[in-house]
């Protein structure tokens, strides 16, 4: 149960124009900028749902995700996440949660994929038969089979994602979020991937939180959409709420982020 | 426990994965060694009365100080963190389940002891047979080897101590590249990296010793090569604890505060 009431986040941003002299007269004076990333979010979410979190760039996606993680501490608001406040109580929540940051990587960058995965096992103290089960599922189910003896600095960076997503999944954890997981994934690796979240949500009730700029991500996935725009929740429903006839998933996102004036 | 013994073996692989570094490490301990050595032998030539250290006890402390180069010098720091924080990936050392100081201290800890595991062996055979008084010879006793090892772990701690509290305030500054550069070059003075603190004059020595920079390589290179013993060596280890566990309990203090603050930008 993941329940979230009113939290808010103001990051200060130095901002300049560009140029020479720009650069001279920001080393006496700076000008500040304070932008609210998240505005008073309020969302709940019950356990095994699969929530697609949409919202144009900027809008407060991965600032929320890094919130419900225990990374960061909002300035206002509340957050309960099965009964936890995640930047509170950061080392028990984090037990129960696996986390996939498309941008960053999470596997040692010298040894091979195997290596980053037995460590983690250590870290997450999982016991060794549910390691070799979760390792040998998510291998034939993900395809990694000759990339897990691979040095994860010569994978690309498809092979790579799908490693991070088995990363964070050693552990067993029963909340599950993703932050653009798909990107830089070809054709088939996205459908794997895919499969694999939906089968994942099915098979384990893993609660999913998802958030994606690949509409087709949303269409196949997500039973539920928030959509999020300057920092607060704009709509809260399904995909037949923002679906109108005859149109492309990502047109009609645009049209939504459009009536929403948060393009 | 686990946990760190897994660490450390993933250090060690990683240090094996690059030979061509761990070689290029060697041959530049050697020559620097040696360059020491011949230049305080010079000195020693000039004035031997005015020579606080003898010979022997001065090559000894030379070879031993390139044989634990990265166990015990700023330089060792484990440039990870550095690249992490940098980089934002400690985005995911964030969301473990663990304490990020004592997970951070140990893996740095760890970086040290195997990389000089992998250094210090050819160092120190090699330097071993190289005839007196250029050669490291052997500590004067076994009391004085066993006090030598304390004082090793109790400086291994207090120069992670230090790291740590290096690594905290790159979480401020985002890049370590001044940080980093500072606590080098001010750790490596006063610990008597360039020139051991029995040659620093009087008065600058007795306050270079209360720091806590010389509570790291100075106190067990001088035991073992015989320079430092009795009531003064108690002194210095002592010393040492108190640096050691002052430096920790900063280091947790400002993690406190900084993890309250960091953002993860871009993404």
């Amino acid at each position: 149960m993941i329940e979230v009431r009113d939290l808010c986040k103001t990051f200060k941003v130095a901002r300049r124009e560009a140029g020479f002299g720009q650069a001279v007269k920001a080393l006496f004076h700076r000008e500040y900028e304070y932008i609210h990333a998240l505005d008073g979010v309020s969302f709940s979410i019950g356990d095994g749902e699969m929530v697609g979190y949409i919202g144009p760039n900027g809008a407060g996606k991965s600032s929320t995700i890094k919130i419900l993680s225990g990374i960061l501490t909002p300035d206002g608001g509340e957050c309960r996440i099965n009964g936890r406040v995640p930047w509170k109580d950061r080392v028990k929540h984090v037990r129960e949660i696996g986390v996939v940051f498309g941008q960053r990587s999470q596997l040692w960058w010298d040894v091979p994929v195997a290596d980053s995965f037995d460590l983690l096992k250590e870290i997450y103290a999982v016991p060794a038969s549910t390691y070799h089960k979760n390792v040998d599922e998510l291998t034939e189910l993900l395809n990694l089979q000759d990339l897990l003896r691979t040095p994860t600095r010569q994978l690309s960076l498809g092979q790579r994602m799908r490693c991070e997503i088995a990363a964070s999944l050693l552990h067993s954890p029963k909340i599950l979020f993703l932050d653009e997981p798909t990107i830089g994934l070809d054709a088939v690796s996205k459908l794997a991937v895919r499969d694999f979240i939906k089968r994942l949500n099915q098979e384990r009730h893993t609660t999913v939180i998802l958030t994606t700029h690949d509409m087709q991500d949303i269409e196949a996935l997500a039973s539920r959409i928030l959509l999020i725009g300057k920092g607060r929740i704009l709509l809260d429903g399904d995909l037949s709420d923002i679906h109108r006839g005859g149109e492309q998933i990502d047109e009609t996102v645009a049209e939504l982020y459009k009536r929403f004036d948060v393009t | 426990m686990r946990k760190y013994l897994a660490f450390f073996r993933l250090r060690f692989n990683m240090g094996l994965q690059y030979r061509a570094a761990a070689l290029g490490g060697l041959v530049c301990q050697f020559f620097w060694g040696a360059m020491a050595i011949l230049a305080f032998k010079a000195f020693h030539d000039t004035d031997p009365a005015a020579f606080p250290m003898s010979l022997p006890a001065m090559a000894s402390y030379i070879w031993l100080q390139q044989a634990l180069l990265t166990l015990l010098s700023m330089m060792g720091i484990d440039n990870e963190f550095f690249s992490v924080i940098e980089n934002g990936n400690v985005a995911y050392e964030l969301c473990r389940p663990v304490d990020v100081y004592g997970m951070w201290f140990t893996r740095s800890a760890a970086t040290r002891v195997s990389n000089a595991l992998l250094r210090c062996v050819p160092v120190l055979l090699v330097t071993a047979l190289i005839p007196a008084p250029y050669g490291l010879m052997a500590p004067p006793d076994l009391p004085t080897f066993l006090w030598f090892l304390l004082s090793l772990a109790l400086a291994l701690a207090v120069i992670t101590a230090m790291g740590m509290i290096v690594y905290m305030i790159t979480f401020h500054t985002i890049t370590p590249r001044g940080v980093r550069l500072i606590a080098v070059n001010i750790c490596d003075f006063f610990s008597g990296g360039i020139v051991p603190l029995p040659f620093f004059p009087e008065g600058f020595r007795q306050f270079s010793e209360l720091l806590p920079f010389s509570a790291t390589a100075n106190v067990p290179l001088r035991i073992y090569s015989g320079d430092l013993c009795g009531p003064e060596m108690v002194r210095l280890m002592l010393l040492q604890v108190f640096w050691a566990a002052a430096l920790i309990a900063a280091g947790k203090l400002i993690k406190q505060r900084e993890l309250r603050r960091v953002t993860i930008q871009g993404g």
